[in-house]
């Protein structure tokens, strides 16, 4: 067989069906997972912490924004 | 020991690209070369002033590294002015034809100066905005400072040069004719360095990152950069035909190269334009409202959904060629499809206000990122429509083309990167607040008018030469010449060039409010300064 249609065929079948599964699982993963409610909240709030500076190396200084 | 080896080659680099401009066939490669030593030299006599003296000791990992940022912001807002400024100048030379001055024709006719245009805006403007924002973005969502030292700085003029090769040579005539792709292979080639150093650097940083997650925004950027990367080599394969000229031959032709090539271009709109500034949506809209963005998990499915879709959606730029009906199909359903994406990462980024949403009357700054959201929204419809196939047979090859890609562009990649601009700069340089929000006020309405005048007179004047072109008399033949649309498109242009001199004030007077900013505001206790970490 030809590359062109082999490649093709295989694009059709298995490649469409393992990134559909692929986007089904990542859907199912981020809304049915026990917990993830909680961690998403805290990654959401990513942004409004270390505003001024890196984390330090060492745990020191306390953190001004919560 | 690093500084005598930097010496060696960039003495080496100067030494060589001065020979190349020496044996260079034609002006744009030789002036193109020249400026390439100059580059080297500087550096070159930059590097020896250093050499031999101490090296500080102090220790920076306590420190966000901040002054790559201020310069790509100054950057932005400099380039900005400029891409506006020939943007400008190419509407009032279709409007009137005898602004392409005969002492300046073969260099700064609308021809040479519209790719100019084009690359100013995307990759000068929106591209120093992307590198800025992402290096601020990177290190507060990862709690640490930027991977590779200077590297980032590199990154930073490394990319100012490739834009000032772009330029130069667009102007003396060095393109290998691709839409948004124009530059030359050499250009190319050094992008392609700066581009993987760019890579490196923030995957060093999210590496190192002390969070244990990576913010939604780093996927944005991060999928922006590796497409990008991938899009570029793709697109620009291509043999020179010596290496002492400019002039290079594309690997692919025909129906090959368009699909390629709108494989590329389609993708620079739907990953520099569209994944990299979604990233600054979610920071910079989060921290302006004062809130987490609207639903983390959605933004999640916005990201995964956005990027399997927009690969795909490029083929519906050649309704009616060579390219297979099914190709053509297949990007038009995936352009259909992704008006779930893109209306669901709209949706995000509005509702993030929800419970603030008084702030509109108060934050002219939210004001400008709200819109910008709602412009990405407006252009992500029409987008779609208009890659239906029955519509593309009215639209293509029309104003409204035109129109649709700036009401993109002006609304939501200018307003969005407007808002960055006016959040980041009493951030990075430790004031208190903005010079003025009345002249943000300003700035809001003249840009949000211009871009009204932009799109609408670009709607009427591109469906009135879409139905003026196919129009038939009763024997079959075609009513108008192409000039008769031309005359009678007159008016609009007017009031397109009017639109964009409005955008361009805008501009002018946000500038001139961040400078301000700078030189007056209050400034706030020291927190951000380069201080020995204690």
């Amino acid at each position: 067989m030809e590359t062109y249609s082999l490649l093709r065929e295989f694009a059709d079948s298995w490649m469409l069906l393992l990134l559909f599964a692929f986007f089904c699982g990542m859907a199912l993963w981020v809304f049915l997972r026990p917990g993830s409610t909680k961690t998403y909240n805290d990654i959401a709030n990513i942004p409004f912490r270390h505003e001024d500076k890196p984390t330090p190396a060492k745990k020191s200084s306390g953190e001004k924004e919560a | 020991m690093g500084n005598y080896i930097k010496l060696v080659v960039l003495g080496l680099v100067a030494l060589f690209a001065l020979i190349a401009a020496n044996f260079g066939r034609d002006l744009a490669y030789q002036v193109n070369f020249i400026t390439f030593a100059l580059a080297a030299i500087v550096a070159f006599v930059y590097t020896l002033r250093n050499t031999g003296e101490p090296v500080s000791t102090v220790d920076l990992s306590g420190e966000y590294m901040d002054g790559v940022v201020r310069a790509g912001v100054i950057a932005t807002a400099f380039w900005g002015v400029v891409g506006f400024l020939v943007g400008v100048t190419i509407a009032f030379q279709l409007a009137f034809p005898v602004l392409n001055f005969d002492w300046a024709q073969g260099y700064a006719n609308f021809g040479r100066l519209r790719p100019l245009h084009t690359s100013a805006v995307i990759f000068a403007f929106g591209g120093n905005a992307l590198i800025a924002t992402s290096f601020y973005v990177v290190q507060r969502t990862s709690a640490a400072r930027l991977w590779g030292g200077n590297l980032a700085w590199f990154v930073f003029w490394g990319f100012q040069l490739f834009i000032v090769l772009a330029a130069t040579g667009y102007l003396l005539g060095a393109t290998q004719s691709k839409e948004y792709a124009e530059p030359e292979w050499y250009t190319d080639h050094w992008l392609t360095i700066v581009w993987v150093s760019y890579l490196a650097v923030f995957i060093g940083t999210l590496v190192k990152r002390k969070e244990p997650h990576i913010y939604v925004a780093n996927w944005f950027y991060l999928s922006f950069i590796l497409t990008v990367a991938m899009l570029h080599l793709v697109n620009n394969l291509s043999i020179p035909v010596s290496i002492y000229g400019s002039k290079s031959v594309q690997v692919f032709s025909g129906v090959q190269d368009a699909m390629v090539q709108w494989w590329y271009g389609h993708n620079a709109v739907g990953f520099f334009l569209t994944a990299g500034f979604l990233g600054m949506m979610y920071y910079f809209v989060p921290k302006q409202a004062e809130r987490p963005i609207f639903s983390y998990k959605l933004s999640i499915i916005h990201f995964w959904a956005l990027i399997f879709l927009y690969i795909w959606a490029g083929p519906h730029h050649l309704h009616y060629t060579a390219l297979p009906d099914w190709a053509a199909t297949l990007g038009m359903v995936f352009s259909i499809v992704l008006w779930m994406p893109s209306w669901g990462g709209m949706i995000n980024g509005l509702m993030t206000l929800s419970g603030a949403w008084d702030k509109l009357r108060t934050d002219p700054i939210i004001r400008m990122m709200v819109i910008s959201v709602g412009f990405y929204g407006m252009s992500t419809f029409e987008g779609p429509m208009m890659s239906i196939r029955a519509v593309n047979s009215l639209s293509h090859y029309t104003d409204w083309t035109i129109g649709h890609v700036h009401s993109g562009a002006l609304g939501w990649n200018g307003m969005i990167t407007f808002g960055a601009l006016y959040f980041l700069v009493p951030k990075l340089w430790n004031k208190e607040r903005l010079y003025s929000l009345s002249l943000v006020s300003w700035h809001f309405w003249l840009a949000t008018i211009g871009i009204i005048l932009y799109a609408a007179s670009m709607w009427v004047t591109g469906i009135m030469e879409g139905l003026m072109w196919r129009e038939v008399d009763a024997n079959g033949f075609l009513v108008n010449s192409f000039a008769d649309t031309v005359s009678a498109k007159f008016p609009m242009y007017v009031v397109r060039g009017l639109g964009g001199l409005m955008f361009l004030g805008g501009a002018l007077i946000m500038c001139y409010n961040l400078w301000m900013t700078v030189k007056r505001s209050p400034a706030v206790e020291a927190t951000n300064h380069v201080v020995p970490a204690e």
